[in-house]
């Protein structure tokens, strides 16, 4: 009985969470847009009993998909999403991996200290640091200001409001959720691995490549996967520090649900979304159940 | 005799595989090892052994490149090696955690080392099964490192370290992970291959069994120095200190005061000796049972004093090992009359004094210890006739290990001594037992006198 209540618990958990959340969602994205109040049709009408299920299921349909498919906006915002997903996950990699591994080669009593640095921004609210972004990044802000006053630059650069401030944006906030992960994966390799490379004719670099890559590939996934993920419908970096042309999934979700209030639009582009991401969670899934069976 | 057929340390024509000079190496203020020097010679199976912290570990780290000393050189085939790096350097390690790449099979973990070199396809291949085939690992060549066992894990270790044909393999603790049993069988497996491929392997460990049963030399250290380098068999023997003596194997230390037995007659010191077929095979030793409480209560009250003036002495005089001819003499030894010259000890009031005709006379007056093996003690009921040395004691404890019984002796004066005795009869027909009265005997020359 204790074990069965236990085990419910995470079921229940994810049942109330995510599979009804999501059901809703994916009701609404099958409805018709109306104007009342939820602002879609049809409602299940449980009063009229067999007919009114019926007739509430008759009334669903694809419609709002198929709108999706012939506005070239939706998908090429899905793929400018994912452009900027990706190109900012590499470029989080790139900044994360280096952070990392000087921290897992750190001395064991400043670890502690370095990973506190790095949960550190957690502490603050995540607008007011997009926000603190706009005042450096801006024509104005502190970092114009100051290649201005140095004499690198003659004007202004325009980084605010444009994809690179966007970039900066996202690898800035997501770099604690790269860093962690590597941090674990390289904390736990073995100096003597490093040493025996070495003594078997590796430079520091080719045992940098052939053993210390390969064995931080797991927390190197982790955290591509931990960037990637809330990166896709990243809302708040694009629409503060991006401009006009950025074109992200996430602001249009939500323009439909705020400015067009199309509720079933905007559902059927967050049905999109989630299976987009279901796909390489999947995939990665997939990959460590054949890594794990390999190995056993 | 392994050492009379192979010892090109007798040699002073033989030039050494690798020369330690005068190497001190020093972490911060904690001195590692102290003003060493020591040669090594091509084909040697040379063990450092010492208890953890003595300087072993960093000897070899120097050896393979991961530390570089802070005064002196370290020469390998002449050559000054201090500034080469680990990864091109002719040497090898398996290392005491194996360090195996988990992310590769057994195949890559042993081709990891010539993939590095500029080698082709075939010869590489070739290199590899062939060290398969020395380590009886080719059934296992696909699997990952976490996929085999750890005697399996520990030959693959080996494997990859040789395959490069290394000039000198250093190997760190190799047999530390196994069971008893396995590391047994694999002590003779290293010797197998030490001799099958003829590279010099110089063995780091704490187990002096191990180092004794592997090595051709032993080199005991001690807080960054070497206190005696030689063949197991003198250093079991003729251990040169009591740190050495109480270091391998078990060992009674009787303090007392010398004199000497007549004024300086015996010009050379003869060597400790027992009847040949007494010597310690590698296997006897192993049987020896490892210090009860009671013997390392006798070892901190009796030898932790004496270790600490041990370091400032001066290093005592090493004494020969025992010779065919020396046995023989020692044989007589056993007759009634005793030779002249040696020492005589007195131990303790009211009894005889005991004699070491291989005693330093010149240690005459001093106070010394007399080192004596349990092994080399006969024990009897009655009192021994014709005997150099007999004290009386009773039996306390009897420590029964089947094919040898370890007693237990409280000597007058409360020392207590430990005498091991090979059980021939059935132990039905023993008839010592707990609370006897006892004779214990040995020779003149069955201890060895070291000095304070």
């Amino acid at each position: 009985m204790r074990r069965a209540v236990l085990i419910a618990i995470p079921y229940v958990w994810l049942v109330a969470l995510f599979l009804v959340p999501f059901l809703i969602v994916l009701k609404i994205s099958l409805s018709d847009i109306a104007l009342a109040r939820p602002p879609y049709t049809p409602q299940l009408d449980l009063a009229a009993g067999w007919d009114g299920i019926k007739s509430f299921f008759a009334a669903l349909d694809f419609e709002n998909f198929t709108f999706l498919a012939t506005d070239d906006l939706y998908w090429k915002a899905y793929l400018s999403s994912l452009k900027i997903a990706l190109v900012s996950t590499f470029l989080t990699l790139l900044v994360g991996y280096p952070i990392a591994y000087g921290m897992a080669r750190a001395a064991p009593e400043w670890r502690p200290t370095l990973l506190m640095l790095v949960i550190l921004p957690f502490w603050t609210s995540f607008l007011i640091r997009v926000y603190s972004w706009m005042g450096i990044l801006s024509t104005e802000g502190v970092l114009n200001q100051f290649l201005l006053g140095i004499g690198v630059i003659s004007e202004p650069l325009q980084i605010m409001n444009t994809n690179t401030a966007v970039y900066i944006g996202i690898v800035y906030t997501y770099l604690p959720f790269m860093i962690l992960p590597i941090y674990s994966a390289l904390e736990k390799l073995d100096d003597s691995l490093l040493e025996a490379a070495e003594d078997l004719g590796c430079s520091r670099l080719s045992a940098f490549w052939l053993v210390t890559i390969p064995l931080s590939t797991g927390g190197i996934v982790a955290g591509c996967f931990l960037v990637f993920i809330p990166a896709l419908g990243e809302f708040v970096i694009p629409s503060l520090l991006g401009g006009s042309d950025t074109l992200m999934i996430g602001k249009v979700l939500w323009e439909e649900f705020f400015s067009n209030r199309d509720w079933p639009v905007a559902s059927a582009v967050a049905v999109i979304l989630l299976l987009i991401l279901v796909i390489p969670i999947i995939l990665f899934q997939r990959n460590q159940q054949l890594a794990r069976e390999a190995d056993t | 005799m392994a050492a009379s057929v192979f010892a090109p340390w007798t040699d002073p024509d033989q030039k050494p595989l690798i020369e330690f000079r005068n190497v001190t190496k020093r972490f911060g203020d904690f001195t590692a090892i102290n003003d060493l020097s020591l040669k090594i010679y091509e084909r040697e199976f040379f063990a450092l052994l010492g208890p953890s912290g003595c300087g072993k570990t960093t000897m070899m780290r120097m050896l393979a490149g991961f530390e570089t000393p802070t005064q002196g050189n370290i020469l390998l085939g002449g050559q000054v090696i201090d500034d080469v790096p680990p990864n091109k350097r002719a040497v090898n390690m398996m290392f005491q955690s194996y360090a195996l790449f988990p992310h590769l099979s057994i195949w890559d973990n042993i081709a990891f080392g010539l993939k590095r070199e500029s080698r082709d396809k075939a010869s590489i291949e070739a290199r590899v099964e062939e060290m398969l085939r020395l380590t009886r690992l080719t059934k296992f060549a696909l699997r990952k490192p976490h996929q085999i066992s750890g005697g399996q894990r520990q030959r693959v270790a080996l494997a990859r370290s040789l395959a490069k044909a290394p000039k000198l393999l250093l190997l760190d603790e190799p047999l530390g992970a196994l069971d008893k049993k396995l590391r047994e069988e694999t002590q003779f497996e290293l010797m197998d291959i030490q001799e099958k491929t003829g590279t010099t392997f110089v063995i780091v460990t704490h187990d002096q069994e191990e180092a004794m049963t592997v090595a051709s030399r032993v080199a005991v250290m001690d807080e960054g120095r070497l206190v005696q380098v030689s063949t197991p068999d003198v250093i079991y023997e003729a251990p040169n200190s009591v740190y050495v003596a109480g270091f391998i194997g078990d060992v009674n230390l009787i303090k007392g005061t010398a004199s000497a037995r007549t004024t300086a007659t015996v010009e050379e010191p003869e060597a400790p000796t027992q009847p040949a077929e007494n010597t310690p095979s590698a296997a006897q030793q192993e049987r020896t049972p490892r210090p009860n409480s009671y013997g390392e209560w006798l070892h901190d009250t009796l030898l932790s004093p004496i270790l600490g003036k041990r370091v400032e002495a001066p290093k005592p005089k090493q004494l020969p090992a025992p010779t065919p001819e020396e046995t023989a003499t020692a044989k007589a030894a056993e007759a009634p009359d005793i030779p002249e010259g040696g020492l005589s000890l007195k131990w303790a009031d009211g009894e005889p004094d005991l004699i070491a005709v291989n005693g330093d006379p010149a240690l005459d007056g001093k106070e010394v210890t007399l080192a004596l093996r349990p092994e080399k003690f006969s024990i009897s009921k009655t009192k021994p006739t014709g005997v150099a040395n007999a004290v009386k004691g009773k039996v306390i404890d009897i420590g029964y290990l089947g094919n040898i019984s370890t007693y237990h002796v409280e000597l007058p004066g409360g020392l207590m001594v430990k005498s091991q005795v090979t059980n021939t009869r059935r132990i039905a027909r023993r008839d010592i037992t707990w609370e006897d009265t006892v004779w214990l005997s040995f020779t003149a020359t069955a201890g060895v006198v070291l000095p304070e």
